[in-house]
């Protein structure tokens, strides 16, 4: 099992492929929680297509927490969102969870936190928070008890009768974590869930996430642009870069787990953050 | 405040300004400008009348006698309001409700036809509009149809209604209501098709990440997220089936209804007799969106509040 997947090539020799899917279809069903073997996906627009993915390698293994950074247009959102199913790769290979992304959406195997919090305005955040249990048949009884127990988790354990707009902007998002997990998912797949919150939340947010990681041991994938949230939340983070949307660096962070905010100022972390910074700065071009 | 506590009690806002603040008194004002318009345009158009009458009868008159006079005409090209209102209260109050006198009557038979023909123009407005965000094709190929439905004049399609519908033995309520629901489904429709396109897209992804049936992605997040536009469309619905209901009422030469009272009227130039049935309707039509809004208002708190 390899955990750190090989840079992607843009210019790479196709002849290289046989031998490394045959390996990947070797482990596929006890390796990574989503394999990616040049991914690529173009979006056909009236201007001309537009190479939001292009030959994109990757492998994100159990228990990681894997941040996507890069400037906006580099399709990290869009990677997501086709890891989701959401949006359909028109080459390569993926596997989420041992099988195509499709059919991964289909056994409900992750569980998506969007930009913004979209709560359903006219539920209270009990029955928002059970939505996907709804859809899934479960009964009231056990909802009500999954809402607690996920609620209590993100901290906001007592706010079950309350409406949405009651609520702040951080805890609306925690409660939309609290959704994405209440269906225990072994995959999380978080779109910059904290990019419209304000720094001091979006610190205290973080924390608590790495704690919620800790708890649940859930797969973490995690969209941002801010370097010291991929850094303090990673495992691995991969950078990216766009025109084509394709991943320029994968930088492991080596530092203990059990991260606080105080981690930001060591040495070990200001060096991670370095080296995403050469590499969004490598990735990005000028010319425009 | 508290270190004027001991000064008294502060003298609150008047009695006009605080009607002012809410909505009684812009209301009020409203209300008052009408009347005395419509007390100015009845003498001024009553006066020809009132000054031959005057002259037939010879006699000698001052500015009372002719304010008299063209405020108490039998009838008068335009009536006084309070010669509407005796004519409601003795129409309203004074009658049995059995009685064909009665406007408690007329107003209950117009009243069973639009209430049928709203619930049947909700229904199919709502169908449509189901169809319509659906299926791709049903959009482009109905809703041209049911933009022109609307572009046709209801006078010209009320009497054929009202004869098709009689000639395979369908009569009183049934044609009126029908007529009533095909004004009513238009902006049902339209409204409907809005409401049900209006999550966002996010919301709508939500749905596609827990794999949601369409079903349940329309009972537990369009429908929803439609009621503030379905009951925008139900506003106009029920005012507009009120007169669908009594367009209906003319070309059947109806015994009863509303319709029928402004039709008799005119056919005796009973002009009080048509005012009092035009207000009638009038009353009648606020109630029922005053009705809906009510409900609306339930329906908003239920779902949360905040909107």
């Amino acid at each position: 099992m390899t955990p750190i997947p090989l840079p992607s090539d843009p210019g790479r020799d196709p002849d290289s492929e046989p031998e490394e899917a045959a390996g990947v279809a070797a482990d596929q069903n006890r390796g990574g929680v989503v394999q990616a073997r040049d991914l690529s996906l173009t979006f056909q627009t009236a201007d001309g297509p537009v190479f939001a993915l292009s030959g994109v390698d990757l492998e994100i293994d159990q228990g990681e927490f894997v941040s996507f950074i890069g400037p906006s247009g580099c399709g990290k959102t869009t990677l997501l969102r086709v890891i989701a199913d959401l949006e359909q790769p028109t080459g390569g290979t993926l596997s989420v969870n041992g099988v195509p992304p499709h059919e991964a959406r289909l056994s409900r195997d992750y569980g998506y936190v969007f930009q913004a919090p979209a709560l359903y305005p006219w539920r209270n955040i009990e029955r928002n928070v059970t939505l996907p249990l709804e859809i899934m048949g479960i009964s009231a009884a056990e909802r009500r008890e999954k809402a607690r127990e996920y609620l209590d988790l993100v901290n906001l354990g007592g706010f079950e009768k309350k409406f949405p707009w009651q609520l702040s902007g951080g805890m609306q998002q925690r409660a939309s974590i609290a959704r994405a997990l209440c269906f225990d998912p072994a995959l999380l797949l978080m779109d910059e869930p904290f990019g419209a919150l304000d720094e001091i939340v979006r610190d205290h947010l973080n924390e608590q996430l790495l704690r919620l990681w800790a708890k649940t041991q859930k797969t973490v994938v995690f969209v941002t642009h801010s370097i010291p949230e991929a850094v303090f939340l990673s495992t691995k983070i991969v950078v990216m870069s766009p025109r084509p949307g394709r991943i320029i660096d994968v930088i492991p962070t080596d530092f203990p787990r059990d991260r606080t905010l105080d981690t930001r100022e060591t040495p070990a972390f200001l060096e991670v953050a370095h080296r995403v910074r050469e590499g969004l700065r490598a990735g990005h071009s000028y010319d425009d | 405040m508290t270190i004027d506590a001991h000064a008294g009690p502060l003298p609150g806002p008047g009695l006009v300004a605080r009607m002012f603040s809410g909505r009684s008194g812009p209301i009020a004002v409203v209300a008052l400008a009408i009347v005395a318009l419509w007390y100015a345009g009845a003498l001024y158009l009553n006066a020809p009348g009132q000054i031959d009458a005057f002259k037939r009868a010879k006699t000698e008159w001052g500015v009372s006698d002719f304010v008299k006079g063209a405020l108490a005409q039998k009838r008068p090209v335009l009536p006084a309001p309070h010669q509407v209102l005796v004519e409601m209260k003795e129409t309203i109050l004074d009658q049995r409700i059995t009685s064909k006198r009665s406007l408690v009557f007329h107003s209950w038979v117009t009243l069973s036809s639009t209430v049928l023909g709203f619930a049947i123009g909700t229904a199919l407005g709502i169908f449509l509009a189901v169809g319509i965000v659906h299926v791709g094709t049903l959009e482009k190929s109905l809703m041209p149809w049911i933009i022109s439905s609307q572009t046709i004049p209801i006078l010209a399609i009320a009497p054929m209604v009202v004869v098709v519908l009689g000639a395979i033995g369908l009569k009183g309520l049934v044609p009126k209501a029908i007529i009533s629901t095909y004004l009513c489904f238009f902006p049902v429709t339209i409204g409907m098709v809005k409401g049900l396109r209006s999550p966002d897209p996010l919301q709508m992804d939500l749905m596609q990440t827990y794999s949601a049936s369409a079903w349940q992605t329309f009972w537990k997040l369009r429908w929803p997220s439609s009621m503030p536009f379905l009951f925008t469309s139900l506003k106009v619905g029920i005012a507009i089936s009120l007169v669908g209901a009594i367009v209906g009422e003319l070309p059947t030469g109806a015994q009863a209804g509303l319709g029928a009272r402004l039709l008799a009227g005119s056919y005796y130039g009973q002009t009080i007799q048509i005012w009092s049935a035009l207000l009638t309707a009038a009353i009648l039509a606020g109630a029922m969106v005053a009705l809906v809004g009510v409900i609306e208002r339930l329906v908003v708190r239920a779902m949360g509040g905040q909107r």
